[in-house]
């Protein structure tokens, strides 16, 4: 297959803070090193890409030496954490900002979609916002003309096309940008996140729309966190973690690979420092464990069994009022279940200085599968003092206690089970 | 393998001569669509429309006329007074609004830059196009307060001159060093802010050493100094092929013309260097 995309080391560094104080005294400084032909001095300090810790150069890569090669017809996702480097892999790619090392090379006409509707303007209609959104894309007037009815055929706008589109609902803007966007015609693709707008009879219509493009020998380059659509949509897979590209190969062991990377805590239960997504260093989670009735720590729960959660969390000061919240996703990173302390009752739940234990009990309606548990600490204002995601896996087996017995099916749909009454009459 | 073809390579930093003007043709549909948006949306807005190009020049020629001439009593080289300052505002308004406009390319932009790639300098050459548009209409104004004064005042005074005919190139350098300019200071400012200030009385005192409201005729040996002001060349030429007064020089010309030339072909590199990076200081 032929190589349409390479990349070769590419990297690419921030500065970090205020940008504007200091940075002239650093471009003299650049200057001055540069006119006696020596390195950049600022090239060689920068930590990696790691939120958790802050280096004091005031510079960090938000990518560090990344290689890849996409072939024709390749459909790739790529998965990460906030703040990974994915969306600035995207940006170098679309050409929205230089690296600061490597090169990429690239065969065919790229078009980036980090956006649907770029540029459109208020005042001016649907169809001549087609026609400009089309030439900030890359395509000449003949090119949209002939294209035309299709655009407007596939937004489902034909109505409103002469109208003005401030006068158009947000759905509707979604729609007509998209819609240019999928008729481009590049022989690589680039997308952002864009089919999490939108209702979902178009989001459908956008992954037809994709999968058509790939069908049709182009390449396309995705970026989501939404990991059932990846799955369904992607082949191959690229990981990537604090600005480094750790594993690339199939999607489903990618996916596999980047939940099992996400889930750290280890078996008596303890949450590794550096496993907080946020974290102001109020409060801190200590350890996680699912135990059963018995209090013992167990990874898998049997059918209509309650999930026991046990917890702790240590404090720097004591915290008057706290809101604790659980959420239990699918691997796929769907979240099924969101549960709280409180809900906006006015009972104070205080934490004291120190090791606070805490327990959650729910009453597990989950059909079998495997699950993952994210949780957080947060003021009663919002602020999150932290937020662990994925930290624990846990499965619910088939088999069930007692009378009730398991799940006799060995078909599943949906993931909770709802009571319900049924009534026939003959 | 290592001798492939490919279509486009992207690099950390191109080199310092890499003008890019094919890329530039490709997009030509752009520059059209945005100079439509532009003229399109700047009347949509508003009540009066298109007849807020007429009202700018006549309020500021006619307070000119008040202060500098029936107050300050200076002289308008034996024109009449509103003919002579709207005769000079005209070009002037060209530059300045087209100055203004161009330096804010990559701040006001910066939401389609940080999303979408295309050439950059298709914006600023946009708002050259779309300026001329409005100089156009303006023009049209000044064509009419000169033909009455031409035409029904017998002791005007004006004399148009042959080089009447040169006033497309004024108008082609009076465009082009508003863009030298204004891609100069967009890309200073994307870095250091402090230009947008710098810029804004900047612009209005120029105008002053311009002779859009003293003529170089007054300024006795010292003009040689003003007219290394290239604006104060191509005013003073417009003024002369028109109303018969002012200077024309083929060689102040020139000299505008060179000015224009090395400026825009600094303004250019510069502006391609600050676009390929200028959305991680913006």
């Amino acid at each position: 297959m032929k190589t349409v995309l390479k990349a070769e080391n590419i990297s690419k560094q921030y500065r970090l803070g205020q940008v504007g104080t200091g940075t002239l005294s650093h471009d003299l400084k650049r200057f001055w090193y540069k006119a006696r032909g020596k390195e950049d001095p600022y090239l060689q300090v920068g930590a990696e890409n790691d939120r958790t810790s802050v280096d004091s150069s005031g510079y960090v890569w938000a990518l560090k030496d990344i290689n890849f090669e996409i072939a024709q017809g390749d459909m790739v996702g790529i998965i990460g954490k906030n703040g990974a480097g994915k969306s600035t892999l995207l940006k170098l790619l679309s050409r929205v900002t230089a690296p600061t090392t490597g090169q990429i090379k690239i065969k065919g006409r790229i078009a980036a979609l980090l956006e649907v509707g770029t540029g459109f303007h208020p005042e001016l209609t649907g169809r001549e916002n087609i026609y400009l959104n089309g030439a900030i894309l890359g395509m000449n007037r003949a090119e949209i003309k002939a294209k035309l009815d299709e655009i407007v055929d596939f937004s489902g706008c034909q109505k409103y096309i002469d109208t003005p589109v401030k006068r158009y609902s947000s759905g509707m803007i979604v729609r007509l940008g998209f819609a240019v966007a999928a008729h481009l015609e590049p022989e690589i693709l680039i997308v952002d996140e864009v089919l999490a707008v939108g209702d979902a009879e178009f989001q459908e219509k956008c992954i037809g729309k994709m999968k058509d493009i790939s069908g049709e020998g182009r390449t396309v380059l995705f970026v989501s966190h939404n990991m059932a659509s990846m799955k369904a949509l992607c082949k191959k897979g690229f990981l990537m973690e604090k600005g480094r590209m750790t594993n690339q190969g199939n999607m489903t062991e990618i996916i596999e690979t980047y939940l099992a990377k996400t889930t750290k805590s280890s078996a008596n239960g303890e949450i590794p420092a550096d496993a907080s997504s946020m974290n102001t260093g109020l409060a801190k989670y200590k350890s996680i464990q699912l135990v059963d009735a018995k209090n013992t720590s167990i990874e898998r729960v049997n059918y209509m069994a309650d999930l026991r959660f046990n917890m702790e969390i240590n404090c720097k000061s004591a915290l008057k009022d706290v809101i604790i919240d659980l959420r239990i996703n699918t691997r796929d990173g769907v979240e099924l279940v969101h549960t709280m302390n409180k809900y906006g009752n006015t009972n104070k739940q205080p934490l004291a200085r120190g090791l606070n234990l805490v327990g959650c009990v729910i009453h597990n309606q989950l059909q079998p599968g495997n699950y993952s548990v994210t949780i957080g600490v947060h003021e009663t204002n919002g602020v999150t003092l932290d937020f662990v995601e994925n930290i624990l896996d846990f499965s619910v087996m088939n088999i069930g206690e007692g009378e009730n017995s398991g799940f006799t099916y060995d078909f599943k749909l949906g993931h909770v089970h709802f009571n319900s009454k049924w009534k026939i009459e003959n | 393998m290592s001798e492939e073809k490919w279509d486009l390579v992207i690099k950390p930093k191109s080199s310092w001569i890499d003008l890019r003007f094919k890329e530039l043709w490709k997009y030509r549909d752009l520059l059209l669509l945005f100079v439509k948006r532009d003229f399109v949306a700047v009347y949509k807005q508003t009540v009066l429309g298109p007849l807020w190009f007429f009202i700018q020049p006549i309020l500021t020629t006619a307070m000119f006329a008040l202060i500098f001439g029936y107050f300050g009593q200076i002289s308008t080289d034996g024109m009449p007074k509103l003919l002579f300052y709207l005769t000079g505002l005209t070009l002037w308004n060209y530059f300045s609004d087209c100055l203004t406009k161009t330096s804010e390319t990559f701040i006001k932009n910066q939401n389609i830059f940080g999303k979408v790639f295309f050439p950059r300098l298709i914006v600023p050459l946009s708002i050259t196009v779309s300026s001329l548009l409005k100089f156009g209409i303006q023009f049209i104004l000044f064509a009419l307060v000169w033909c009455y004064y031409y035409f029904f005042t017998t002791d005007s005074g004006i004399n148009p001159t042959q080089e009447i005919l040169v006033v497309p190139l004024l108008i082609i350098m009076m465009a082009g060093l508003s863009l030298g300019f204004g891609i100069i200071f967009s890309s200073i400012t994307t870095k250091y802010k402090d230009m947008n200030f710098l810029l804004a009385f900047g612009v209005q005192l120029l105008m002053y050493a311009s002779s859009v409201v003293i003529p170089i005729s007054l300024m006795g040996k010292y003009a040689w100094i003003f007219k290394l002001n290239p604006m104060v060349n191509i005013i003073e030429a417009f003024k002369y092929a028109f109303l018969g007064v002012g200077e024309f020089s083929w060689f102040w010309l020139g000299y505008s013309f060179a000015f224009m030339c090395i400026l825009l072909f600094f303004g250019i590199i510069i502006f391609n260097r600050v676009e390929k990076s200028f959305m991680d200081t913006v």
